[in-house]
């Protein structure tokens, strides 16, 4: 299988200095986030890939750097063999926005309230000069409400008629609409209750079965990520610390912030496992802790951790940042 | 033991240019001291609504139209706001969803802390501090003797979270109603502050109406849990027998639509359809059209709560003389 996405050394910082005046005055430095710091990974054709992280760990700015919302300070997005920052810039970015495509969390801020759902999904085909004869749009904008399970006479309606689960499913029929090979998806089900939230689910999985999509899946919620990967990237303070199969990251997770992640979800079936509290909190991301970013909050960490930065290496088949598994003290 | 919380058909109403909706309608039950009862539902199911009914904070023209609400046996849901406001903080803890929200940030965590507690309870300006600080410690937070001085956005969201915790304990409570507490909250944080929640409840014998959207919070949380549809119980009972044998549809759909930890499955069980509008809710039981098993006095009769295996439920699947039986829950 080749990879679809590949993505090396990924970083983007932002410049959150205060305003030159103040600087000036005060005798400020200027000050960065590093959003995101060196992640790499690839993700294969037909399958998905779900990054997973607490809030603030540069989840969704992968997600907004891969389709090109922002600029990446470093490093590479390969789509299909394509280097994705110079072609964005060329004049044959339409043909390469077309085949990727973005879902977002909110489902009432993505969608606007003052256009019909014709038009809110006619408007990549029109954008794109796919189809421009009304009747073939108003067809196809049918053709793909009835894909996500809406009816094609919803398309006279506007967003505001439409429940949270439809909305999102109207934004999923306007992704689709220009037959995209990769989705992007940021959190697409985290503003639903949970009996909707099954509905998107069951939808995307259908259409990826069916239409061999890629996805990228940003998500918080590991169970809802267990359901729908194939791999698993853990992210901590914008940089990747365990990248796995699905299946080996949930029987045996390697890194301990991964480990702790596990350890915390509430346990449904109550099954008897005692939830471990966690120690401590994410650090501020403008002053990231030395080393190991994770080491102030890790029961393993030693000398080594507050002072070298681990690197992500292969450990019995899974990619793991960490200096204890590497020595073997865990 | 005796209820500390009980409340009885309660009924809240909201007037309209449109006619009057019914966003409560007959919801009963009780809690005792030491005990968290979860309430569950997906949105405006009503869950918070009953929350803001008891501790007195519907927002107009929202209105109690029926039924009481019982503090220890007295009757508190007719007072006036005044005799409320005293009320709530003494009697009733508050615990609201943003942390932020509810701190105000031009004043320091202690002078807040100590405000409340001086309103409540007689005590001077240093012991109030005193306790303000023995507060935060309760709480977790480290370095109380430092933080107190410290204004809100010098704490990080778990940390506030317990500092809106705190204050609410500041007099004591015997109730405390958390409006999802932990949903905007990092999952690894969530853990203290149920941690926390559950040790209030079981060493300070508080009686906690815990309510939230997230079943797994229910699931390792509470003694017993309501669910709520549409603006009534759908099902209540002990929360090991909801989750493992859920007696109604919906429960059953609830916890069949949830992705498992524990297990693999290609499609999630779904309910299709979405719960029914204020202003249109279906005759007889308000989630006939979403049920699989429905029958022909459902979309006549609406159901009260019947007793059903271990748990209540408002199902006819359950009336002494039905004629379907119910399955067994999904695993």
């Amino acid at each position: 299988m080749s990879a679809l996405v590949l993505v090396q050394d990924l970083c983007k910082t932002f410049d959150v200095s205060a305003p030159w005046l103040e600087r000036t005055l005060e005798r400020k430095p200027r000050r960065f986030v590093h959003a995101v710091d060196g992640v790499s990974f690839a993700i294969a054709r037909g399958t998905t890939l779900a990054l997973v992280g607490e809030s603030g760990c540069g989840k969704s700015t992968v997600a907004r750097l891969l389709v090109g919302l922002y600029a990446p300070t470093r490093g590479s997005v390969h789509f299909d063999g394509q280097e994705t920052g110079a072609l964005l810039r060329s004049a044959g970015a339409p043909r390469l926005r077309r085949r990727m495509q973005m879902i977002f969390q909110d489902p009432y801020a993505s969608l606007n309230p003052r256009w019909r759902v014709r038009d809110i999904v006619a408007e990549p085909l029109r954008e794109h000069g796919i189809l421009r004869e009304s009747r073939a749009l108003q067809a196809r904008v049918g053709e793909l409400l009835q894909q996500v399970g809406l009816a094609a006479a919803d398309a006279g309606k506007f967003p505001h008629q439409f429940s949270g689960g439809q909305r999102q499913r109207i934004s999923i029929a306007r992704a689709l609409a220009t037959q995209p090979e990769f989705l992007v998806c940021d959190e697409p089900t985290s503003a639903l209750d949970v009996s909707v939230q099954a509905q998107v689910l069951n939808i995307m999985k259908d259409l990826q079965r069916r239409q061999g999509l890629t996805y990228l899946f940003i998500s918080h919620n590991l169970a809802v990520v267990r359901h729908v990967s194939d791999e698993v990237g853990v992210m901590y303070l914008g940089r990747l610390v365990e990248l796995a199969p699905k299946k080996l990251l949930f029987a045996q997770p390697r890194h301990p912030y991964t480990r702790m992640l596990l350890d915390a979800i509430p346990d449904i079936r109550m099954s008897g496992r005692a939830r471990t509290p966690v120690r401590g909190e994410v650090p501020n991301p403008l002053d990231p802790p030395s080393g190991c970013a994770f080491h102030p909050r890790c029961p393993h960490a030693n000398a080594r951790c507050s002072a070298e930065r681990p690197r992500l290496a292969r450990h019995d088949g899974v990619e793991v940042a960490c200096h204890a598994v590497e020595e073997g003290r865990i | 033991m005796k209820p500390l919380l009980e409340v009885r058909e309660l009924r809240v109403e909201f007037p309209t240019r449109r006619g009057t909706l019914r966003a409560l309608d007959d919801i009963s039950f009780a809690i005792a001291p030491g005990e968290i009862l979860g309430v569950v539902g997906e949105s405006g199911a009503g869950k918070s609504l009953t929350g803001a009914a008891i501790i007195g904070l519907l927002e107009p023209p929202g209105r109690i139209a029926g039924g009481e609400i019982l503090l220890d046996g007295r009757r508190i849901d007719d007072l006036d706001a005044d005799a409320m406001r005293k009320l709530r903080g003494k009697q009733i803890g508050a615990v609201f969803q943003d942390p932020l929200t509810s701190l105000n940030p031009l004043y320091t965590v202690g002078r807040q802390l100590v405000e409340t507690i001086r309103t409540h309870l007689p005590l001077g300006a240093g012991a109030a501090r005193e306790r303000a600080i023995e507060l935060l410690r309760q709480t977790g937070i480290p370095a109380p003797e430092a933080r107190v001085d410290q204004y809100p956005h010098q704490f990080s969201g778990g940390m506030r979270q317990r500092v809106v915790i705190a204050l609410a304990l500041a007099a004591e409570p015997r109730l405390i109603v958390a409006d999802e507490p932990t949903t905007a909250l990092d999952v690894s944080i969530q853990a203290q502050i149920i941690a926390l929640l559950r040790h209030l409840a079981k060493e300070k014998g508080a009686a906690v109406m815990l309510v939230t959207h997230d079943m797994g919070v229910i699931a390792e949380t509470c003694d017993r849990v309501a669910v709520m549809y549409a603006g009534r119980i759908a099902e209540l009972g002990p929360v090991h027998e909801v989750i493992h044998v859920p007696a109604h549809p919906y429960t059953r759909g609830l916890m069949g639509s949830i992705p498992a930890m524990d297990e693999e499955r290609e499609r999630l069980l779904q309910i299709d359809g979405a719960m029914p509008r204020l202003n249109a809710i279906p005759r007889g039981c308000a989630f006939n059209p979403r049920c699989p098993q429905v029958f022909e006095r459902c979309r006549r009769e609406r159901p009260e709560l019947m007793p059903a295996g271990r748990t209540q439920a408002a199902c006819w699947l359950h009336a002494p003389a039905a004629a379907p039986v119910g399955q067994e829950a999904p695993r």
